[in-house]
């Protein structure tokens, strides 16, 4: 066994599983992976013990090379890297003569690995000297950086998730723990399970599916946050309080404050819908006081617990690489010692600007370069049209990415091809500070190279070379490690000095470590903070309000912008089209399943309507995956807020004032294809793939003769045209297989989609499914009902028989159709449908 | 009371029958113009292609006529009425107090050079059928003028029977009432995998023949040489009767919806009659009309009501349902299956279904009957199209 990679248990045929770690959010876990896409959940991993959720359980699926960025691109051609490099190294170079260091920026990403994160922080604050690198990590847990920063000193998570496990109360603030970081949400799930008096409370405007496992939720009012736990501190420190702007009914509240003030072992959990907020660092901090005020922090079971979204967040903290960060958790005041550290010959003189700034500066032209690394900010950042009018001014637009077509890609001057998961070798850092690798298993396809090459590479040809001369990620993580050593004594906690000296060797075969790990004392554990400040924030409604907020979120089974988990189709088949939910109250004169625009001060997005009463009346909720790729007019961002919390600088992506209107469109319907006929098929359209090879594209606007062409497959073999009342319908057949339906009707309302898709498997359409075709369904089949379970394919429908057929729990509905046996993902749907189900009327 | 009716076709055979039930004292005469017994004309096609003998035809043998004690006078033309009296084409006079009249339709022949030729036969009676089946002995080629209905199905008919048949016909598709281009396409498509041959658009300039057909000419200069020539051009109401008569006439004889002609003893049925307006090309309504004479005959106040009709037919094989209004104008909805040859237009009244017409798969044809009767609005069209409406 090649001790190199890393390598565990052999396969059967000779192969072997290699240890790295999955590339989706926060919680790091471990994956065991081999070339050819068999994934497994890495027993030994801290994180998940063997674990994975549906992503991850999918990530073999997500290997394939198509829609991969294979090459560097120059002015929309292709070139070879040293062409790419060059001009990478000349836009930067005539940015800094024109406008100096402020007129150039990197804009990473919590995608990254610590060794090309460090890389990117390196060359921008040490050498191009600029303050002018922010990542999309301000969109994540900026907040909770700057709370943490106010309350400790320092970017300090105390806590550990084993926390979670031996905590009498966990209390979710902001957090779809079920969804968004899943593996978490099932060891918590377990240990309740175990000790049935352990509690958990979710604090969240929405009823989502985390609340399934839940003992008490408060639907607050979105942005109240702060006047919940003001509220709190003034009960815990017996005084009398009033909560009235979380539009909470008095006795719930105490509920939660008598539990909370009477258990020791408390654990605060928050997530994005904390962070997201024009009152983000102060929301973080109302939470972090009562721990702080009530000594509930750095023991066991007890504290505030921050869970990032991206898999690598943390180690973008570590290295610094945000525009108010230096690096190692330096202070600006520390920038002389890594300047000599670094050698490095114009350090920034401070900070620089955030991601929000940073495009409001493009947008004013005085932005000359800018480097953007795995990330997607034309779709991802709010006031998404001010931000492309910002990346379309910048005269030097370089884009590194895995993914080939991003909607920041089309704006782009300089595209350069990075690894993905799976090729990159370096190191990720979890939400409790647990640095692991994530290692190659397969080879690097076309012309990518890693990120932190790329960097050094134009750091070469701007002259600072012998700084970047890295041999490899090894050499990388001990100079990383070797920073957090600089200036001390200090009181800082972060410290890695115990593995400035690792040899190549020892980083090949590295295990999980959690930090601090200094030269000379034990490492990792939770951590009582020396420093700690009551921040006691006053609570400040968002500046912006109205009648119906929008907030905007996770699917349980997409990961950001989709550019992997959007091409599996048994991820996209638990929400195939963008959706916006909202209280059925609240859409009264809207039609369900119909076409909606999603109106603010900022721009609009078309999605379709669902009603959902787990939203509260006020609040409508929507997906902030879909991209130009997939669905141009759902990119949610168009129409959101572009506020943003004054000392994290972080957007208030949860909540934007808006209206709805229908979207009138002569026509609606789906087409369904052998192969993706793009999402501009249609004045409105979402494409998503799906089984056997099809694509499914819901169009609005669509002509029968404008789609036909689009599909080009002659005359179809069946059509139904009435054209006064609007309705099209069309199959084309050949030799027997399904090639492509159409469905248009002058409504949404047009037949399923889901049996039609599994005609896409069949070798020979049969005559009674020939005749049904154009109907969308057999006249005794089942009626349509959406999947669930995406592991073994269990649909909702299936489910509820087995309910009905006596199934009384998560695990009896298992035993009964296999439904929450894959990856268990899918377990808090079955809570609700169980709960739905047994309901008395 | 003595009752005459004129015409043994379907309506008049069974406008007969049901007098002499309801009215046991009557004398009733059913008067044919052909010498055969009544049959069942809508089957000469079946007969013409050989799926059936003549014998077969027959609807209601001698026996059973005079069972019902009908007086069943065949080969009896009635060229006019006179008083109480009706005059056939012989001078024979046969009284009355009530007649009937159901002289149903005359075929159209197209006043070409050459028409009168021996060879050149209509396709509407058993005599011309059995004609065309002796000349269909010897093969050689036909031509059929007309690809409606009737004219494919004696095309369909004489190909069976060994002839090289071709179709002649002035628009570009057969059928152009009931299909369009598209199910047109496919029918013209199915019958020359038979071996039709079609000429279309086309239109007949000449006969030619010295003793008999030799070929016909096209408008287009065309030579087609051939043995026999079927003209299927189309059917008028046979009203010479009436006429002759001084009874008043309009496309068709002109009736309340008694079906009383402008002579109150007089009454007029079937494809013949202009009933309120209306003339009928179809059995089913016929029937009801039959019925409806009948009734008031007897004695009842009957009224002959217009409803929705359908015609089940079948063209070479091909199953051709259609039922109520064909309405080029009206809303419209088609659905084709191009490889299977299905294929259905239904047309539609503010919403409502007003007529349809079904090609190859003809399942579903009684809910669209019932749709059209019920004059319910049509949600998705779709669904109706498809067999699955509310």
């Amino acid at each position: 066994m090649d001790r190199r990679l890393g390598s565990a248990e052999p396969l059967p045929e000779g192969r072997v599983l290699i240890r790295t770690t999955c590339p989706y959010c926060g919680v790091g876990c471990g994956v065991l992976a081999a070339p050819d896409g068999t994934v497994r959940g890495d027993p030994d991993h801290p994180a998940n013990r063997g674990r994975l959720c549906s992503k991850g359980t999918a990530l073999g699926e997500t290997l394939g090379l198509e829609g991969r960025l294979l090459h560097p691109m120059v002015g929309g051609k292709r070139a070879s890297w040293d062409a790419a490099l060059d001009a990478v190294a000349e836009g930067f170079r005539r940015a800094l003569d024109r406008l100096g260091p402020e007129g150039v920026a990197l804009y990473v990403s919590g995608q990254l690995l610590t060794e090309d994160y460090y890389a990117a922080n390196k060359l921008a604050k040490g050498f191009l000297g600029t303050g002018n690198i922010d990542s999309n990590s301000r969109l994540c847990m900026a907040s909770a950086v700057a709370a943490h920063r106010r309350s400790f000193g320092e970017d300090i998570v105390p806590g550990v998730y084993e926390d979670l496990e031996l905590a009498d109360l966990v209390v979710l603030v902001g957090s779809n723990l079920a969804w968004c970081h899943p593996v978490l949400f099932q060891r918590l799930m377990a240990a309740k399970a175990a000790r049935p008096g352990m509690r958990v409370v979710v604090v969240d405007p929405r009823r989502t599916a985390t609340c399934e496992g839940a003992d008490l939720h408060l639907p607050l009012r979105p942005g109240s946050d702060v006047a919940l736990f003001r509220a709190l501190l003034r009960h815990l420190r017996a005084q009398e309080w009033d909560a009235a702007e979380t539009g909470l009914e008095r006795p719930i509240i105490a509920r939660f404050f008598s539990d909370f003030t009477a258990t020791q072992k408390v654990v605060t959990l928050w997530s994005q819908g904390v962070n997201q907020s024009s009152a983000g660092t102060d929301k973080a901090n109302a939470i972090l006081d009562v721990h702080i005020e009530t000594g509930r922090i750095g023991r066991p079971g007890m504290g505030p617990f921050s869970v990032t979204g991206q898999p690598n967040a943390m180690g973008g903290r570590e290295v610094g690489a945000l525009a108010n960060m230096l690096a190692g958790h330096l202070e600006w005041t520390d920038s002389p010692a890594l300047a000599q550290f670094w050698g490095a010959p114009r350090m920034t003189a401070g900070p620089g600007l955030k991601a929000i700034e940073m495009f409001r500066a493009a947008e004013n032209g005085t932005i000359g370069a800018l480097w953007v690394m795995a990330t997607n900010p034309a779709m991802s950042l709010p006031d998404s049209q001010s931000v492309r009018r910002g990346l379309s001014r910048i005269p030097a637009l370089v884009v590194s990415d895995c993914h080939a077509g991003t909607d920041t890609q089309g704006f782009a001057h300089v595209l350069l091809p990075a690894l993905g998961w799976g090729e990159k070798d370096g190191t990720v850092t979890n939400s409790e500070r647990v640095i692991s690798r994530q290692r190659t298993f397969r080879p690097a396809p076309g012309e990518a190279r890693p990120d932190w090459w790329a960097v050094a590479q134009v750091a070469q040809r701007l002259g600072w070379g012998d700084a970047f001369a890295w041999d490899g990620p090894a050499a990388i993580f001990r100079e990383h490690a070797s920073v957090t050593t600089l200036a001390r004594p200090a009181q800082r906690l972060f410290d890695l000095g115990g593995l400035a000296a690792v040899s190549d060797a020892a980083y090949a075969t590295m295990t999980p470590v959690q930090w601090p790990v200094p030269a000379a004392a034990p490492s990792g554990g939770r951590l009582l903070p020396p420093v700690q400040r009551m921040v006691e924030p006053e609570f400040r409604p968002p500046a912006h309000a109205g009648s119906l907020v929008l907030l905007t979120g996770r699917l349980r089974d997409q990961w950001h912008s989709m550019t992997r988990t959007g091409r599996v189709p048994r991820l996209m088949a638990h929400a195939p089209e963008p959706l916006l939910t909202a209280h059925p109250d609240d859409v009264i004169g809207l039609e369900p399943g119909g076409l909606v625009e999603v109106r603010s001060e900022w721009g609009s997005a078309v999605l379709r309507l669902a009603g959902d009463a787990r939203l509260p009346r006020g609040a409508c909720f929507a997906p902030m995956h879909w991209t130009d790729e997939l669905a141009p007019h759902a990119r949610i961002n168009a129409a959101v807020n572009p506020d943003a919390d004054p000392v994290s600088g972080q957007p208030e992506l949860k909540h934007t004032p808006v209206s709805l209107h229908p979207f009138v469109a002569a026509s609606h319907g789906f087409v369904l294809a052998r192969r993706n006929l793009g999402s501009r098929l249609a004045p409105w359209c979402a494409v998503a793939p799906c089984s056997h090879g099809a694509w499914r594209h819901e169009v609005a606007g669509a002509t029968p003769e404008s789609l036909a062409a689009a599909l080009a497959l002659g005359e179809p073999t069946l059509r139904l045209d009435a054209p006064d009342a609007g309705e099209h319908r069309a199959a084309w057949i050949s030799d027997g297989r399904l090639m492509a339906v159409v469905m248009l009707g002058a409504t949404p309302d047009v037949p399923p989609r889901d049996w039609l898709l599994s005609l896409f498997g069949e070798a020979r359409i049969g005559s009674e499914a020939r005749r049904a075709l154009l109907l969308g369904a057999l006249p005794d089949g089942p009626p349509p009902s959406p999947i669930v379970c995406i592991c073994n394919g269990v649909s909702k429908d299936h489910i509820c028989s087995a309910i009905v057929a006596g199934a009384r729990d998560v695990a009896a509905i298992g035993h009964a159709c296999t439904a929450g046996t894959g990856c268990g993902s899918c377990k808090p749907e079955l809570e609700a449908l169980l709960t739905e189900a047994l309901e008395p009327v | 009371m003595r009752v005459l009716v004129i015409g043994a076709g379907p309506a008049g055979t069974r406008c007969a029958v049901r007098v002499a039930e309801r009215l046991p004292g009557a004398t009733v005469t059913l008067c044919g113009a052909e010498p055969a017994l009544p049959y069942d004309r809508v089957a000469l096609s079946r007969w013409l292609s050989g799926e059936c003998e003549a014998e077969a035809l027959l609807t209601h043998p001698l026996a059973v006529l005079r069972g019902l004690r009908i007086h069943y006078r065949p080969a009896t033309r009635i060229a006019a009425l006179e008083g109480q009296e009706a005059v056939t084409d012989r001078g024979e006079r046969i009284g009355f107090d009530r007649a009937v009249i159901a002289t149903g339709s005359r075929a159209i022949r197209l006043d070409v050079p050459g028409s009168s030729l021996p060879g050149v036969h209509a396709y509407r009676t058993e005599a011309e059928v059995r004609a065309m089946l002796r000349t269909a002995r010897d093969g050689g080629g036909a031509v059929v003028v007309g690809g409606g209905l009737l004219g494919l199905e004696a095309a369909d008919g004489l190909a069976r029977r060994g002839m090289e048949v071709t179709v002649v016909h002035p628009v570009g598709w057969p059928m152009e009432r009931q299909l369009d281009e598209g199910a047109g396409g496919l029918l013209a498509g199915r019958l020359r995998r038979r071996g039709i041959r079609f000429a279309m658009p086309a239109g007949l300039a000449s006969i030619e023949g010295t003793h008999k057909v030799e070929a016909v000419t096209l408008t287009d200069g065309r030579r087609i040489p051939c043995r026999l020539v079927v003209m299927a051009v189309g059917i008028r109401p046979d009203t010479a009767l009436a006429e002759a008569s001084g009874i008043a006439v309009g496309r068709g004889i002109l009736t309340d919806a008694t079906l009383r002609t402008s002579r109150p003893d007089v009454k007029a049925i079937g494809e013949c009659a202009e009933v309120e307006g209306r003339c009928i090309g179809l059995v089913a309504p016929a029937l009801d009309q039959a019925e409806a004479a009948a009734a008031r005959l007897a004695g009842e106040l009957a009224l002959w009501t217009p409803r929705a009709d359908s015609a089940a037919l079948k063209v070479s094989g091909t199953a051709v349902w259609s039922a109520g209004e064909i309405a080029p104008e009206a809303e419209q909805v088609v659905l084709l299956d191009r490889e299977e040859e299905h294929y259905r237009r239904l047309f539609l009244r503010e919403g409502r279904l007003v007529g349809a017409v079904l090609f190859g798969d003809v399942s579903g044809s009684r809910e669209l009957m019932e749709m059209i009767a019920s004059r319910r609005q049509v949600g998705s069209r779709a669904a109706l199209a498809l067999g699955r409406a509310g």
